[in-house]
């Protein structure tokens, strides 16, 4: 059992990246991320690999498609406006199929917004804010170890589907430190002799050469390669969903939200629950592939869905297309870096408790109703 | 002796290779080729060639695909 | 009927290697990408480098590189060869590695990527064929385009009050530390091919022997973007565009590193 090390979120990320293997960092100052950067210049060096600090974020998501063709373990990192820089590349990663990946560390917006910690980006990282059908494989972690073992699945599901994958932290998850265990790197890259840019060799081992070029312009040759990637698309949505449910089977309140959020949901959750009112939590760990099917079988029998984010409410949309109508889905949503606490989530489930499930709690305090049990806390309307 | 041979299937009658030969030996024929481009021809009779390349190094389209001195 | 007599003759000219059998170049009459397209692939097969060269193709009508090498290729966006560039050599120290741009590509929207690459002296080599405007979208300005020059977004000749002024984009390469040999030549007239491939070919050595960056800039035809016949576009490289984007070798410290 490896033991636990107080560590930031952000450099237990870049110390997972360079135990899975990774040879090429590229990246570019910005908050709140900074410390992935710096940790890098240190490391990287020590190791002989790969350290740049690009001249702007736009060049190092280049650095790293570069990097990425020839087969080599390469990622990048940053936030929100400067992952905006990112797009054009991600979209042409997805197309010439080349498993970069980017992490980033959410910050508030729109626009510069501020340094403060915000889920702003879901669309950005899920929706895809480069050109065309494509999809970026997006892993959410809500604790600083689940970074770390997403940090290696991210590399993982990058080379097993030749496709970006991302790593989504927020500003939080990147600034605050927690025990951490760093467990060893323990999945195998997929190999990528197969496909990678590396020459053509000489003599008996020369091979034909590799194209691995996003413009498609000759024949249907577009159409064949978007229904090929649309193929890889459904492979990962059957194979890849990731999601966690807690005390969401029996609930009548079920909250979704991704990332801190979740942590803070959970606590939530488990106070409410002392108050008795029976709320659960589903946490989708694969934002892209959304666990839809998942969502709505969740979601079978709940009085409401109660979907709490950091933003206006963007994986609420997605949330509301899976559960398809099953129940009802309600929001709760701070913006422009304001967090949501877990007292603000308890009033909120209140008030959904007594909207669809007519338990008007009479008392916060549980050990005032202690003699009688937990449900006899309220008056049945 | 010297000689030219030209792929006249990659002619596009730019007549670059006209300008450059110093025998002045090559010339744009009124024959088309597939894509129906005229194409270069080189006047063989006198067998002026001294197999210079000049034509072959200007050629943009390596037309001229092979020379002989 | 052309008599067969190859044998006593000696072969002095043939097509290289590195270019495929069945290649089909989508170019203009006349256009220079076609004749240093071919000089870059004799360089190749005369360093004997083609098994561990790796073109990074950039955007404009330089991309059709990736049709006719028998190389592997990666693919850049728009004014970001250079990034892939220095990715692909970063992961692959030992590979050759160069980027083939335009002046839209390298001296326009991608002049920022080219003067860091240059300051941090990757050991790549970057050909960068000048015509002095966009030829891929139609003949339309670009940052090298010298004042006067009539395109579709100059109809009345470049004006620096409305347009600015061409970009010297070698000059500026020089100026970077890292950039160890700079050459501006043409493909105007058989000598000025031959100059260019010497470039390429000391641009290839200088990263072979790791020396750092290297940057030639060709300065080549195009005849349907300059609205003027093959032949007369050679003249306008000559006459014009030579007066503004000089030639000659703007930066060689390579012999002194060595």
């Amino acid at each position: 059992m490896t033991s636990k090390i107080l560590m930031k979120g952000n450099k237990a990320i870049a110390q997972a990246a360079i135990n899975a293997g990774l040879e090429c960092y590229f990246g570019y100052p910005i908050t709140p991320q900074n410390e992935i950067g710096e940790f890098m210049s240190d490391e990287m060096p020590k190791l002989g690999r790969t350290y740049i600090s690009a001249e702007s974020e736009l060049a190092a998501v280049n650095m790293l498609i570069g990097a990425a063709s020839t087969g080599t373990l390469s990622m990048t990192s940053s936030s929100s406006c400067a992952i905006a820089l990112m797009q054009e590349a991600i979209s042409a990663m997805a197309t010439a199929e080349i498993p970069g990946v980017i992490i980033s560390v959410m910050r508030a917006g729109p626009g510069l917004g501020n340094i403060t910690p915000s889920q702003g980006d879901y669309f950005q990282a899920t929706k895809g804010g480069g050109n065309g059908d494509y999809r970026t494989i997006v892993l959410a972690p809500s604790t600083i170890n689940e970074a770390v073992e997403l940090t290696y699945k991210t590399f993982y599901l990058a080379f097993k589907y030749r496709n970006p994958a991302m790593l989504l932290a927020d500003g939080m998850l990147g600034q605050m430190m927690e025990p951490v265990e760093l467990k060893p790197f323990d999945l195998k890259i997929p190999d990528s002799s197969e496909w990678e840019a590396d020459g053509i060799g000489e003599g008996n081992n020369k091979r034909p050469f590799r194209k691995l070029v996003s413009l498609h312009m000759q024949g249907n040759d577009l159409i064949l390669l978007n229904e090929k990637l649309q193929r890889k698309y459904g492979t990962i949505q059957e194979n890849e969903v990731m999601y966690e449910k807690y005390m969401a089977d029996d609930a009548d309140i079920l909250i979704t939200a991704f990332g801190t959020v979740a942590r803070v949901a959970k606590s939530a959750v488990e106070k409410a629950r002392s108050l008795g009112i029976k709320a659960g939590l589903f946490r989708p760990i694969t934002l892209w592939p959304f666990p839809s099917e998942e969502l709505k079988d969740a979601a079978k029998g709940k009085k409401t869905i109660l979907n709490i984010e950091l933003n206006e409410g963007q994986m609420m949309l997605d949330a509301k297309a899976a559960i398809d109508g099953v129940c009802p889905i309600e929001l709760l949503s701070r913006l422009g870096g304001a967090i949501v606490k877990e007292g603000e989530i308890i009033e909120k489930i209140k008030e959904l408790s007594s909207k669809y499930t007519c338990l008007k709690v009479i008392s916060d305090n549980p050990s005032k109703n202690e003699s009688q049990d937990s449900s006899r806390g309220h008056i049945k309307c | 002796m010297p000689n030219i041979v030209i792929d006249k299937e990659k002619c596009k009658a730019c007549g670059i290779c006209v300008s450059v030969c110093p025998k002045k030996l090559i010339d744009i024929g009124n024959l088309t080729n597939s894509s129906g481009s005229r194409y270069a021809i080189v006047n063989t009779k006198e067998n002026a060639c001294i197999g210079c390349a000049l034509c072959a190094i200007s050629c943009p389209d390596i037309a001229i695909k092979e020379v002989y001195k | 009927m052309l008599k067969e007599i190859k044998k006593e003759n000696k072969l002095v000219f043939s097509r290289p290697k590195t270019i495929q059998e069945n290649y089909d170049y989508p170019f203009c009459a006349g256009c220079g990408h076609g004749v240093v397209l071919r000089l870059i692939a004799e360089v190749i097969d005369e360093l004997g480098i083609q098994g561990k060269t790796i073109a990074i193709a950039s955007v404009g009508c330089s991309i059709s590189m990736e049709k006719f090498y028998d190389l592997d290729i990666v693919g850049s966006s728009h004014g970001r060869a250079p990034c892939v560039a220095t990715g692909v050599k970063r992961a692959k120290p030992d590979r050759i590695v160069f980027t083939y741009q335009g002046d839209g590509d390298a001296a326009t929207i991608g002049m920022n990527e080219t003067i860091h690459t240059a300051c941090r002296g990757e050991n790549i080599t970057t050909i960068c064929i000048n015509n002095t405007n966009f030829g891929m979208t139609g003949g339309q300005a670009s940052a090298t385009s010298i004042l006067g020059q009539i395109t579709t977004t100059t109809k009345k000749g470049r004006d620096p009050k409305k347009n600015g002024y061409p970009v010297k984009i070698a000059e500026m390469v020089a100026l970077c530390d890292g950039a160890v040999y700079v050459e501006r030549t043409g493909i105007f007239n058989p000598q000025s091919i031959i100059k260019t491939k010497a470039a390429i070919k000391k641009a290839f050595l200088n990263q072979i022997n790791g020396l750092g960056f290297s940057f030639v800039e060709v300065l080549c035809a195009c005849p349907t973007g300059w609205k003027l016949s093959p032949v007369k576009s050679l003249e306008y490289i000559q006459n014009e565009i030579s007066k503004v984007h000089k030639l000659g070798i703007i930066k060689d410290i390579t012999n002194i590193t060595e």
